[in-house]
């Protein structure tokens, strides 16, 4: 149990940042440039973090617990989930709840600490994030509902169990390749990466979910990014357990499995951002309600 | 039609102000609408203080004819606002308040333009304090009211690498009632400066009005002087002015998709842009040094010697060039999901455009035919362009596109001009200016029309000088093409006008 704790969280905080890195490496190359060094998100996380704290008179205790907050639920809610053929360390029955809502927690702070600082901007980008996750939530639900369906259990380490091997060679194998293709969108919305949002864009106005950090600096936006990381890395995580359900029982393998599995996402979500254009911000409420109407088709092929 | 009150004249020519009958105001107002309606726009207005009243002089293009029609009249503390039944005056007339404290009685939108003081000594139309110089952006902006509306302002601090100005957005949740511009933060009186001149540092100034347009500015400068003085400059050193305009545009255009395509997030034509406009602006800095063309255009001629081995290189490496562009365009303009981001997004309808008096890219984008390189050919360059490239949608697509189709005509025309190089016939001294004349040059800067129009003293010195940037005319068209859009697609709008600040600021 300790073992699988520490394992766990070596994993996670060791390596999220790298997946960044790989994305940014993955779209420099696409745009003929060499691109900043694959360990720059670390460099960029030690700097922030040699800096001083910068606070707006008009804020209080609330723009300092959204970053906090924003770095600690990504830790909890990787403590639910298996990492690969690596056991969750700790499971119950019906944790998958509380693991969709542990990420609304971390949202509502972000949001709160993002309308304490009364920018005009930081409203919109509120607004926009509220919104979009929203509309985000019934399809993970949903593709939950059909992992529960499929494994007789209520824990995320039952439903993302190696039965899936099965499963996907099964008559269950429809389903889960759409769960899979909405689960993707989900991870696109929530880490705010193209064609959802842009990460590097400097434009306030087109921004949902960096505006919200634009007040924040120093090592309050170093907790911001490294907990964006983190949660990118997590809900990765349920992509790769998805898509490659094998284990070989040696925690060794499973995890070297399972970090193979994490860069070829990272590769996929670099490509999709190097090869598309963002979406028109009205376009992304219709995106998501397809994904949700998705995974209710998913849901009835396996009711059935 | 034409009406009596009105000098007609070709860009080249000047006229003599002796020559030219102050109107009485009603007549100037008739006259004026009359030329308006039948297809001619404003191409720049002014005021010059004659004694107690105030001279002001209309200048009209007509793009059909190719002509030029000067208007004049006197007014003296306040008259009827022109505004309302022309409103392309709009910004000319709040220029003429702010500078000369002149009212137009009935004007419906009468803010300060570029926040300086008077000109000339007269009370405060805004009733701001005698003596203090007036803060940038302090006006009364226009505001919706209610409990759904919300307000947001930009800049003049920005997040990019950009110049200063301020816009305030009037909002229904993501949907833009209604922009305002506020400008002004640049002003750095050049029109003043200029009086009295020319001066050894005029050209200096000229070379700033707006740093990315700096060929366009300087030539069109250079041809009012040569007009007033006379002065032919050699076939070859207009060639290479020419050279160097579309060098400019090349530059500019390919920067502008560039950046069309990384604000929608598609980054491969965003980074291939961004790396070519940097090989354009070399093509210019091997011509005269200067990647912005500074040094590039003098009165006479152009100091800088194009000679064959000169010739070769330029036209070898636009030959590598023109493939690499074409692929970097191609690439954003063939992608579904860029081109969802660029379709009927920032529309503006062509009755509008017309009404603003829209010019250059944003103008034909709108289908409206106005090139002053087709229009108004300047000297030996008469037909060597053809037809304006128009789009008709008006919105960002069009604009991209309109840049896009005149980035593949300059390198056509930068083929032919290299090939038929003339031969050197050296730089022509440069005269006397006519005393008491009035002379109007247009040019075509990258952006669009660019007009210059002096006045010169019984001395042939510059009495006034009078600049009109493309900017000045298109501001309106952005805040009008952002009715009804998305708040998130302003920039994106923004940049497919990508309009000069310091151009209009002066």
């Amino acid at each position: 149990m300790l073992g699988s704790l520490v394992l766990h969280l070596v994993l996670l905080l060791v390596f999220a940042p790298l997946w960044l890195g790989i994305i940014i490496k993955a779209k420099a190359l696409f745009g003929g440039r060499v691109g900043a060094p694959l360990l720059q998100p670390y460099y960029d996380l030690a700097r922030l973090w040699r800096k001083g704290f910068v606070f707006s008179r008009t804020t209080t205790w609330v723009f300092l617990a959204g970053p906090v907050v924003g770095l600690l639920v990504p830790l909890l809610a990787s403590l639910l989930i298996p990492f690969g053929g690596i056991d969750a360390p700790v499971s119950f029955e019906g944790d998958l709840i509380l693991f969709v809502y542990l990420f609304a927690l971390a949202r509502f702070f972000t949001v709160a600490s993002a309308l304490d600082t009364g920018s005009s901007f930081e409203g919109m980008g509120a607004a926009r994030e509220v919104t979009f996750s929203c509309l985000a939530e019934p399809t993970v639900l949903f593709a939950l509902l059909v992992l529960a369906r499929l494994a007789d259990g209520l824990s995320l380490n039952q439903l993302f169990g190696d039965h899936l091997g099965q499963a996907w060679q099964g008559g269950a194998g429809a389903s889960l390749g759409l769960i899979l293709v909405c689960l993707f969108v989900v991870l696109l919305v929530e880490n705010s990466r193209i064609p959802f949002d842009d990460p590097t864009t400097h434009l306030e106005l087109t921004m949902v979910h960096e505006v919200m950090a634009l007040d924040h600096s120093g090592p309050l936006l170093g907790m911001i990014l490294y907990g964006a990381a983190l949660k990118m890395m997590v809900m990765s995580a349920l992509l790769v357990r998805l898509a490659v359900p094998w284990q070989t029982g040696w925690w060794l393998t499973d995890a070297g499995l399972f970090l193979a599995g994490l860069v070829g996402v990272s590769l996929l979500v670099g490509i999709i951002e190097s090869t598309m254009a963002r979406l028109r911000m009205p376009r992304i409420p219709q995106v998501l309600i397809g994904t949700s109407l998705l995974s209710i088709f998913a849901l009835v092929l396996v009711l059935r | 039609m034409n009406c009596p009150a009105l000098i007609t004249f070709r860009p080249g020519t000047w006229i003599a102000l002796a020559d030219s009958p102050s109107l009485t105001l009603a007549h100037f107002r008739a006259s004026l609408l009359a030329e308006i309606g039948n297809g001619a726009r404003v191409a720049s207005f002014f005021g010059q203080p004659g004694g107690e009243a105030l001279d002001l002089f209309a200048i009209l293009a007509n793009d059909v004819r190719g002509e030029l029609g000067l208007l004049r009249t006197s007014i003296g503390k306040s008259y009827p606002a022109l505004t309302p039944d022309c409103p392309q005056l709009h910004l000319f007339e709040r220029e003429l308040a702010e500078q000369f404290g002149v009212r137009p009685e009935g004007h419906p939108w009468l803010k300060p333009v570029r926040f300086h003081n008077h000109w000339v000594d007269t009370a405060d139309l805004w009733g701001r304090a005698a003596g203090e110089h007036p803060l940038a952006g302090e006006m009364n902006f226009y505001r919706v009211e209610g409990e759904e509306a919300h307000e947001v302002a930009v800049g003049p601090v920005h997040a990019g690498v950009i110049e200063p100005g301020h816009f305030r957005f009037q909002c229904h949740g993501e949907e833009v009632m209604h922009l305002e511009i506020s400008l002004g933060f640049q002003h750095r009186g050049i029109e003043q400066l200029l009086v009295g001149g020319p001066h050894p540092a005029t050209i200096y100034q000229l070379e700033t009005v707006a740093g990315d347009t700096t060929v366009g500015h300087t030539t069109a400068y250079c041809r009012l002087l040569e007009c007033l003085a006379g002065t032919t400059v050699s076939a070859r050193a207009e060639a290479i002015r020419e050279i160097a305009l579309e060098l400019e545009r090349l530059a500019n255009h390919v920067g502008d998709i560039g950046a069309l395509a990384g604000d929608v997030g598609f980054l491969p034509t965003a980074s291939f842009c961004g790396r070519l406009r940097g090989d354009y602006l070399n093509l210019t800095a091997e011509l005269c040094g200067s990647r912005f063309g500074r040094g590039l255009v003098r009165p006479g001629g152009v100091p800088c010697a194009l000679d064959k081995t000169l010739v070769a290189t330029l036209r070898q490496r636009l030959e590598t060039l023109e493939p690499q562009t074409r692929g970097a365009l191609e690439l954003c303009f063939d992608r579904p999901s860029v081109l969802a981001r660029f379709e009927g997004v920032g529309r503006v309808a062509a009755a509008d455009a017309e009404a603003l008096g829209l010019v250059g890219v944003a103008a034909r984008a709108c289908g409206l035919s106005r090139d002053a390189r087709a229009n108004f050919p300047g000297g030996r360059s008469k037909g060597h362009f053809e037809l304006p490239l128009l789009e008709t949608e008006g919105d960002v697509f069009a604009r991209g596109n309109v840049r896009r189709r005149e980035v593949y005509a300059a390198h056509k025309l930068l083929n032919r001009a290299l090939r038929q190089l003339p031969e050197d016939h050296g730089n022509v001294p440069l005269g006397n200016l006519a005393p008491a004349a009035l002379a109007v040059s247009i040019c075509e800067g990258w952006r669009g029309e660019i007009v210059h129009t002096a006045i010169t003293d019984g001395k042939g010195r510059i009495a006034r000088y009078k600049i009109v940037d493309p900017s000045f005319h298109n501001w309106s068209g952005l805040a009008m093409s952002l009715r009804g859009e998305q708040i998130s697609d302003f920039p994106l709008c923004n940049k497919s006008f990508n309009l000069s600040y310091c151009g209009f600021d002066l």
